[in-house]
């Protein structure tokens, strides 16, 4: 299938998906379904630089909580309209990934990793000392009361936008994995040097699919601040981000852009039920275990079973 | 503002006491990220649960948490062996360590904070001591006891390893691994036990440094993540494998924090780390005193 056949198929799912979910009258489906799509986002983005790339970033909450308080920021300064806090915060988190990337991607590939890990520190003292975005004590943000769309409440607004950018995001890492530069990005995750030496642009292609990772991550929270009308730095700086953004492409299989569809929707399903039936905490406990266990036991996730049952059918 | 003297003076003795700590949380780290190539990001999570096991103690018998901790110590140096033990055929072996071995790591840092969330809450958890509130002045300039003592026996540690490094057939063998492994082999030693012991030594200091922890401020599980960025930061700033680069390099984070905090407001302080960590790497990788 070409690109852009893959992205027409994907949207109109996207745009069925989000009419058909409009005749569910449960609202906790709404709820539900926006943090499993926010994981599908957040996978799939940190995919483009660890599955295709090799590089580990660990700053996923940082990237997120970037367009989150975008959102706060541009609320607070010209109540800003929806659509323009999701571009904004797409770009912001873009160039802080960039330029995260210059400095540290030139270096071995765990010096990115511990400055993702450390970023993320540092932008939570930051939000948690700058007053105009709420500080620590958190920001309101006053949900539209006209839902346009004949949209009942504003979640189901929210919901649907969410699943357009899942799309989207899906998109953007098929035509990546399917073109010269993801050709060069999985050059660099078998063999740096080699790649270096016939030529490949390595820097520039890291810095680049580190650029739209962190663009697509930070895309995932602009609308975050409208889902619950409230944010504040831990919850945006959440660490269960991180964890599930690593732990979902992982569990799925890191090798194309349904290896982290597949781990969200999955692992983001089951952390929904057990929160509701058992606790957060537990949850989270288990999103860690099973990345240990799957890390471990079956370094190939989900679609490495598939690709061993295929090959085993076919001889 | 004018800044007094007694108040730099205060600034400067807060954070060269505050980077010995911080040498004792950076030189396991020295060991594993920096000699190893192990690149332990659970490092924190040991600290944690010997800030834990001191507590317990403490707060069951009143054993001091730093005498608990040394004694304690060849626990967390087997709980290393076999942590490394479980990392050489899962990730080593295969040749898997660069994204794999991460993530295994930071699953365990995480296993590890959800787990003490579940059992001990995230209500803050301290020691008593008898040397908690005690503090010395000469002058104008105060020596809590809190932060003396750790002091103290996190220098004798950070020295007592880098004796143990260079001074030991085990501790040379460990300076060789860290500079070819393969000549290691054609002498007869087997490289992943030297590994496996060296890292078990990484994660001891781990235990202590946590019991330093604890005494110098209350604990909840979730602090521990601070400390991955800071630990780094000090292994990278002071030359990557150099004990004696870690110390100064600890000072230097101790005294710079110091600074932040007294002059910009302490909510600052944790963002030191990461601007020190991100400058080495930009500007001078190899560190203050690296090869």
């Amino acid at each position: 299938m070409s690109n852009k056949a893959f992205a027409a198929v994907a949207f109109v799912v996207a745009l069925a998906l989000a009419a058909a979910s409009q005749l569910i009258t449960n609202e906790y489906f709404f709820t539900a379904g926006y943090t499993v799509l926010l994981f599908v986002i957040l996978a799939t983005a940190w995919n483009i630089l660890g599955g295709y790339t090799g590089y580990v970033n660990f700053g996923s909450a940082a990237f997120f909580a970037i367009g989150a308080y975008t959102t706060v920021a541009l609320y607070n300064a010209f109540h800003a309209p929806l659509p323009v806090a999701i571009v904004s915060g797409t770009l912001v988190a873009g160039l802080a990934g960039l330029g995260l990337g210059y400095l540290t991607l030139r270096l071995r590939g765990v010096f990115f990793a511990i400055a993702s890990l450390a970023l993320a520190v540092v932008l939570y003292v930051f939000v948690v000392n700058w007053d105009f975005v709420g500080g620590a004590r958190g920001a309101y943000i006053l949900q539209p009361r006209e839902v346009p769309f004949g949209m009942p409440r504003y979640i189901h607004l929210i919901y649907s936008v969410q699943l357009l950018m899942a799309a989207f995001a899906l998109v953007v890492a098929r035509a990546v994995e399917h073109s010269t530069l993801g050709r060069g990005l999985a050059a660099i995750r078998d063999d740096e040097l080699a790649a270096e030496c016939s030529g490949v642009p390595t820097l520039r292609l890291k810095i680049f699919s580190a650029m739209m990772s962190c663009a697509l991550m930070g895309m995932a929270g602009t609308t975050f601040p409208y889902y619950l009308s409230y944010v504040e730095p831990s919850s945006a700086f959440s660490l269960s981000y991180a964890v599930n953004s690593i732990a979902m492409p992982l569990i799925g299989g890191m090798m194309s852009w349904i290896g982290p569809l597949i781990g969200a929707v999955l692992l983001g399903t089951v952390q929904q039920l057990v929160q509701v039936t058992v606790s957060s905490a537990w949850n989270l406990l288990i999103v860690g275990a099973l990345l240990v266990l799957f890390v471990t036991l079956a370094p190939n996730g989900i679609m490495g079973w598939v690709e061993a049952w295929r090959r085993r059918k076919g001889h | 503002m004018e800044v007094s003297t007694a108040l730099l003076v205060n600034a400067i003795i807060a954070g060269l006491l505050l980077g010995g700590f911080y040498a004792a949380v950076s030189v396991g780290v020295s060991i594993s990220f920096g000699m190893l190539d192990v690149v332990n990001i659970a490092h924190p999570a040991f600290i944690i649960l010997g800030s834990y096991i001191a507590y317990i103690v403490n707060d069951r018998f009143g054993f001091d948490p730093i005498v608990v901790s040394l004694v304690l110590s060849p626990l967390f140096f087997l709980l290393g062996m076999a942590l490394y033990r479980i990392y050489y055929l899962c990730f080593e072996k295969r040749g898997q360590e660069s994204l794999r071995g991460l993530a295994f790591f930071f699953g365990i840092l995480f296993i590890t904070e959800v787990a003490l969330v579940l059992i001990f809450g995230v209500d803050y958890r301290m020691v008593s001591t008898r040397y908690g509130d005690v503090t010395w002045r000469a002058g104008e300039i105060d020596f809590p006891m809190r932060l003396v003592v750790p002091f103290l026996v996190s220098v004798a540690m950070v020295i007592g390893v880098q004796l143990v490094l260079t001074h030991t057939f085990f501790g040379r063998a460990v300076l060789a691994v860290a500079q070819d492994q393969l000549a290691l082999r054609l002498m007869g030693v087997n490289p992943v036990r030297v590994k496996e012991l060296a890292f078990g030594l990484s994660i001891a200091t781990a235990g202590v440094a946590g019991a330093f922890l604890i005494v110098i401020q209350p604990v909840e599980p979730a602090i521990g993540r601070h400390y991955i960025g800071l630990a780094f930061a000090v292994c990278v700033l002071g030359g990557m494998g150099s004990i004696w680069g870690t110390l100064l390099g600890a000072f230097v984070l101790g005294i710079a924090e110091s600074f932040t905090s007294t002059f910009f407001g302490p909510s600052w302080a944790p963002a030191v780390s990461f601007g020190l960590l991100l400058a080495t790497l930009a500007f001078k990788p190899s560190g203050l005193l690296g090869r």
